[in-house]
């Protein structure tokens, strides 16, 4: 099991190097010179080239990806903003707790009603209720947030004044936005549930539990639902993942101060430092997400662990 | 031998839909087990082996599946009229079932010592320590080490997860074990281990035994009655000793022919020529007759009621029909 661990750990370091290398030279390579950016269009060339050397941008490439590392691994430094002036780290934690809420609080949703939804489909396969189930979980999978986040406001908040259309902080002004940025989860676990239940629900081993004289109930949730589940983690944690980095839009759409919101509005400043540390941030979320996902294997699979 | 009937199936019928029609998988089988013996089951794939087997423990998947008629009298009551309530409470502790193949027959997340477990706790009034206890002598009594029942099933091989399985099977002391073809899935070897554990389990817990197999040589070792299934129906019955030396039905007769003779140098095996039908066909005959080489008009047109021959032994064909009524032999 140790070693199990361990070699996830090693991965997780091997994925946040490539991560890092990869925004930094993305970043590198766009257009715009960041100590214009600071200083304004106004600025003198002399100030310009002392901004220039300060920030170290004529040092070469390597050198300045080693020396942003060396700060995040040493220090914990992932520069400051060009913006605000204040540590990256600092904006990011801010607003990160926001963005973990509203990401938790869809993926509850999701998680309980895709998962219902997946085991009925997949207990009354071909049934209408499976039909409308995977009918729900298609539009879910189609419809754009940024659209659905409209709708909702336009229909529960303009027409029926029943909640707030923006903001954060309330339960009232949650609801709105965990529903729209679980419905895309909700139906992709639904799906995974269905599929990865109706591979299970014709083994031998299913059969086997009925034959014991196992109560129906008992046999879909301990012998089929237990089997189905390896799938449905790895759906579950991925969606996890991208809801604490991707719920952009839905921050955008109901106006939710989160990291979503904070990385955009760096991209539109050019705030470099921001976006590299935010990139950064979200992808390190989605690694050790995916990690408890890894640990969640072995608990789940006896193979994993035990041979 | 106690000649008190366990399980007489009269008349039964399944069906299956599907998109192309009607699957008639069991037509008006008819069938008698009796106390402490063991009935081996044989017929080609698809004969209606499995679909009888599972109509038995009333789990045939209904859609598609159904029990169109019949009766299945075990232990002098209908299991066809029994709630699903009732049908569990018999399941596991009067009859209980071996799966064809072990591999996929035991649940890959859960220890076998838990699997056993879970049969005790539906069906004795025991407590979780003693259920273990009793789950690890299942598992000695069918020679697998106490310490292994905390294992999970893939850290045993193909002969022991069979263990596993009969051991589940066993754990009430059924009055009928259904097994379908619990060795097909072994290696020569291990079939023997296997087939030698269960016939002396048998004895030992006085156990019924239905042994769903197309192997012969099976069949003449472990079996005492024996029923050839062919296009879903039993188209003869008998005690084994009969059937081997007087083999009635044409195709049973077909059967025997095709298995290779040791003391003859042959180059090709004797065949049954044709197929067996298709299942969604509707046969207005015997199901046999276009494949039989002793077809008569008769055989083409109805079906060939059950003709006793001996007491244990029938036969559903015309050319025994005519014999019993008429006295004309052929």
């Amino acid at each position: 099991m140790l070693k199990y661990i361990g070699k996830r750990l090693l991965y997780l370091i091997l994925v946040l190097l490539g991560v890092s290398f990869i925004v930094f030279t993305l970043l590198y390579i766009s257009p715009g010179n960041p100590a214009k950016i600071i200083l304004g269009e106004a600025a003198t060339p002399e100030a310009l080239a002392a901004l220039e050397e300060q920030l170290g941008l004529n040092d070469p490439f390597l050198v300045r990806y080693f020396n942003y590392l060396k700060g995040i691994v040493f220090e914990l430094d992932l520069g400051t903003s060009y913006n605000t002036g204040r540590a990256v780290l600092d904006e990011i934690l801010a607003v990160f707790p926001n963005t973990v809420t509203l990401a938790a609080s869809a993926i509850v949703i999701a998680v309980m009603v895709g998962v219902t939804l997946g085991i009925i489909s997949a207990v009354k396969q071909y049934s209408i209720i499976d039909n409308l189930v995977m009918v729900f979980a298609l539009i879910g999978t189609s419809v754009p947030i940024f659209w659905l986040g409209i709708m909702m406001i336009v229909l529960f908040s303009v027409k029926l004044h029943l909640l707030p259309p923006s903001g954060y902080g309330t339960f009232a002004q949650m609801i709105m936005p965990a529903v729209a940025l679980g419905l895309q989860s909700t139906a992709m676990i639904a799906r995974m549930t269905r599929s990865s239940m109706l591979e299970v629900i014709r083994m031998d081993y299913v059969k086997t539990a009925r034959a014991k004289g196992q109560k129906e109930i008992v046999v879909i949730m301990k012998h089929v639902f237990r089997n189905a589940l390896i799938p449905i983690i790895t759906v579950v944690g991925l969606q996890f993942g991208q809801l604490l980095g991707g719920a952009m839009l839905t921050e955008m759409v109901f106006s939710i101060p989160g990291l979503g919101r904070l990385i955009i509005d760096s991209i539109s400043m050019r705030d470099y430092p921001v976006v590299q540390g935010g990139v950064l941030f979200v992808a390190t979320c989605f690694s050790l997400v995916n990690l408890v996902v890894d640990l969640l294997y072995a608990v789940v699979d006896p193979k994993i662990t035990k041979s | 031998m106690e000649e008190k009937k366990l399980l007489e199936i009269k008349d039964l019928s399944v069906t299956y839909k599907v998109e192309d029609g009607i699957v008639y998988a069991v037509n008006d089988l008819n069938l008698v087990v009796h106390n402490k013996e063991t009935l081996g089951f044989v017929g080609e794939t698809g004969a209606g082996k499995t679909t009888t087997a599972m109509a038995i423990m009333r789990l045939i998947p209904s859609p598609p599946g159904e029990i169109t008629k019949g009766q299945i009298i075990f232990d002098g009551e209908d299991l066809l009229q029994k709630s699903q309530r009732q049908m569990r409470s018999i399941l596991g502790q009067d009859i209980s079932m071996i799966f064809q193949d072990p591999m996929t027959s035991l649940n890959p997340a859960m220890t076998v010592g838990d699997q056993i477990v879970e049969m005790l706790l539906l069906h004795k009034s025991v407590n979780k320590k003693q259920a273990w206890e009793e789950a690890c002598q299942m598992l000695e009594l069918v020679g697998i080490k106490r310490e292994r029942a905390k294992d999970y099933p893939h850290q045993f091989s193909g002969g022991m997860k069979q263990r596993v399985v009969i051991a589940i099977a066993l754990a009430c002391s059924p009055k009928l074990i259904i097994a379908d073809e619990p060795t097909t899935a072994l290696d020569v070897t291990i079939q023997a281990q296997v087939m030698d554990l269960m016939r002396d389990l048998k004895h030992k817990l006085g156990t019924s035994m239905i042994l769903i197999t197309h192997d012969l040589g099976i069949v003449a070792e472990i079996c005492d009655k024996v029923a050839i299934m062919y296009a879903g129906g039993v188209v003869e019955y008998a005690s084994k000793e009969k059937l081997y030396n007087e083999p009635a039905h044409p195709y049973t007769k077909g059967l025997f022919n095709s298995i290779p003779k040791l003391d003859v140098d042959e180059e090709w095996l004797e065949e049954i020529d044709g197929l067996p039908p298709e299942p969604t066909e509707v046969i207005p005959g015997c199901a046999f007759s276009p494949r039989c080489s002793k077809c008569m008009e008769i055989c083409k047109q109805k079906k060939p009621g059950i003709t006793y021959l001996d007491d244990d032994h029938y036969v559903r064909c015309f050319l025994y029909e005519k014999q019993a009524e008429g006295g004309a032999a052929e």
